[in-house]
């Protein structure tokens, strides 16, 4: 069955039990549990807002770190198009590939170029689809999930197609394999270098119908800090190393990018986890007319957003923008076709797609009577609650508490609001 | 047994801003309920619509939500101008919302027929000058 991998957890010695967190989860997923805050596992989808609201540097993404690398191995890089906004005074993304070979990478492939090919794939999906209901974007995993875990209506609207760093994982490999025949399929490793915890939990999560293309998946601070030092615009007039993505793989990096490589008018892209959640409901209600596609990003604005990402993300568009207008890039972008000649008769082979992996998944399986005696008590009780929705008992919500009273995981008098009304 | 689990809902007449809360909270209870996402969908696009009917024509009402273990009944309750036409409001493409509203988008004449289609059973209580009443019924053993 299916089992994820977070890779969001709490430090819980520097975790104070304030409610910050508690108050911020967009799925209500933590609780301050003796004093220290919890993730529930079963509705934490990865998007990384306690990381960013933490004061106090208690909440860490878990991922693999630069010196666990085995740089014995044929090792392909897959820097995430994110990237190539962080640096500042940079007028080429040539010196970012050279930098990643320089760090000891065997070889780079840009996931902004595999963001390429997942656009033609969309269109070919799209365009032999029978229903008229939008389709979603499966490219934010931390919307993924959301999906996935509460609105089950909408999974079937997920574009099936591989997101970019696994397509890039995937011909990155396949790359490898042709062209280095003495290597065995063993001594190649990928490693997508990721500006969010989401991509991270998404990658190490194997799950029914999800295929792995990604063995490393590293923070995109982490390469950062190693990449500074080792880029040298100045003495290097023009690295030796040439970006092969366009302008519109780098447009993936922040919202509406992708949706806008579609070259398609009806389209709607929303970013910030709230944003999402608003639209996801407008969706299932069936509002939203005269759209077909749906680009849903949990961070602001876009990936560059993201809480492993070192770069403010506002900043880092900026730098983006200036990339695409005056740093030489492909103007036109690749073609899926370059590399599997097949998909051009307008079908997608399950090689691309990874349509199980979209299911829908409840956070529980809950009995529907046992579950309505539950939140009958709850009503009861939460109408003798204080509604401050402090959090100080260690619950988002009077209402939460009331059911997390009701559950027998909290005691009634941890309300101490309450007790003093009285 | 029959256990009876009831929600209410104020639904705002004042401005569109908050047209849809109602169907999304009692979507999300249901949710935590276990109950199928068929359901789920078919409850939050015919509240929808009965909420966005409500906002348009009547300055709001009460949105009541009774859920026991077979059956799920919403009732929209507003104290409104009330239908004069029954059978012609019935009819697809039939509306009586004003031109500034249906500019909006709002009013193309769906309302009622998409609360049909998306409920097992509705039944309308109106009287012009009075008020209308809307129930949608769901049978949950029938999914």
């Amino acid at each position: 069955m299916a089992k994820y991998t977070h890779s969001v957890s709490i430090d819980p010695d520097k975790c104070t039990g304030c409610t910050t967190c508690l108050r911020r989860c967009p799925v209500e997923a933590i609780r301050i549990r003796n004093n220290k805050a919890v993730i529930n596992p079963l509705s934490c989808i990865d998007c990384g807002e306690c990381i960013r609201v933490c004061k106090h540097s208690a909440k860490h993404a878990s991922y693999d770190k630069l010196t666990d690398l085995d740089y014995s191995k044929h090792l392909i890089a897959l820097p995430a198009p994110s990237l190539f906004g962080q640096f500042n005074h940079m007028n080429e993304a040539d010196y970012v590939i050279q930098g990643l070979l320089d760090m000891g990478f065997s070889e780079v492939y840009e996931v902004a170029k595999a963001a390429e090919y997942v656009t033609d794939l969309t269109r070919i999906y799209m365009n032999g689809r029978q229903s008229r209901d939008p389709v979603i974007s499966s490219a934010c995993p931390a919307v993924v999930r959301l999906i996935k875990l509460r609105y089950p209506t909408l999974c079937e609207q997920l574009v099936p197609v591989l997101t970019p760093y696994e397509l890039a994982g995937k011909l990155a490999r396949e790359k490898a394999m042709r062209e280095h025949p003495e290597l065995s399929p063993s001594d190649i490793k990928t490693v997508f270098i990721s500006p969010c915890p989401a991509k991270v939990s998404w990658a190490k999560s194997v799950m029914e119908g999800q295929k792995v293309y990604v063995d490393y998946v590293t923070s995109m601070n982490d390469v950062y800090m190693e990449l500074l030092s080792r880029m040298k615009h100045d003495e290097v007039p023009s690295p030796e190393a040439a970006s092969e993505a366009g302008i519109v793989g780098l447009g993936w990096a922040t919202t509406s990018g992708e949706a806008a490589s579609l070259m398609n008018d009806g389209y709607l892209s929303a970013d910030g986890i709230d944003n999402v959640i608003k639209v996801l409901d407008d969706l299932e209600s069936g509002t939203v007319s005269d759209i077909s596609f749906v680009e849903l990003n949990a961070c602001s604005p876009g990936c560059v957003g993201g809480v492993l990402a070192p770069t403010n993300g506002y900043v880092a568009r900026v730098r983006l923008h200036n990339l695409r207008k005056t740093g030489g890039m492909v103007v036109k972008p690749n073609d899926i076709r370059d590399v599997d000649e097949s998909i051009a008769a307008g079908n997608i082979s399950d090689e691309y797609t990874e349509e199980e992996a979209f299911t829908y998944m409840p956070e529980g399986a809950p009995n529907m009577l046992a579950m309505m005696l539950a939140m009958k008590k709850a009503e009861a009780l939460a109408d003798k609650l204080p509604k401050k929705d402090c959090g100080a008992c260690g619950s988002p919500t009077c209402r939460a508490f009331a059911l997390d009273v009701v559950n027998g995981e909290a005691k009634l008098e941890d309300c101490k609001i309450r007790t003093e009304m009285e | 047994m029959s256990e009876t689990l009831h929600y209410h809902f104020d639904v705002d007449g004042a401005s569109f801003a908050n047209a849809g809360r109602a169907s999304v909270e009692t979507k999300k209870l249901l949710r935590q309920l276990g109950v199928p996402p068929e359901v789920i969908r078919s409850i939050s696009v015919a509240m929808y619509e009965g909420e966005i009917n409500m906002v348009i024509h009547a300055h709001g009402g009460d949105a009541d939500v009774y859920i026991t273990e077979d059956t799920i009944i919403i009732i929209l309750k507003d104290v409104g101008p009330g239908i004069r036409n029954v059978e012609e409001a019935m009819k697809e493409g039939f509306s009586t919302a004003p031109e500034n509203i249906r500019a909006l988008g709002f009013g193309a004449g769906m309302g009622l027929p998409n609360m049909k289609r998306y409920s097992d059973e509705m039944h309308i209580d109106t009287k012009v000058g009075v008020g209308t009443t809307i129930e949608l019924w769901y049978h949950l053993n029938k999914h």
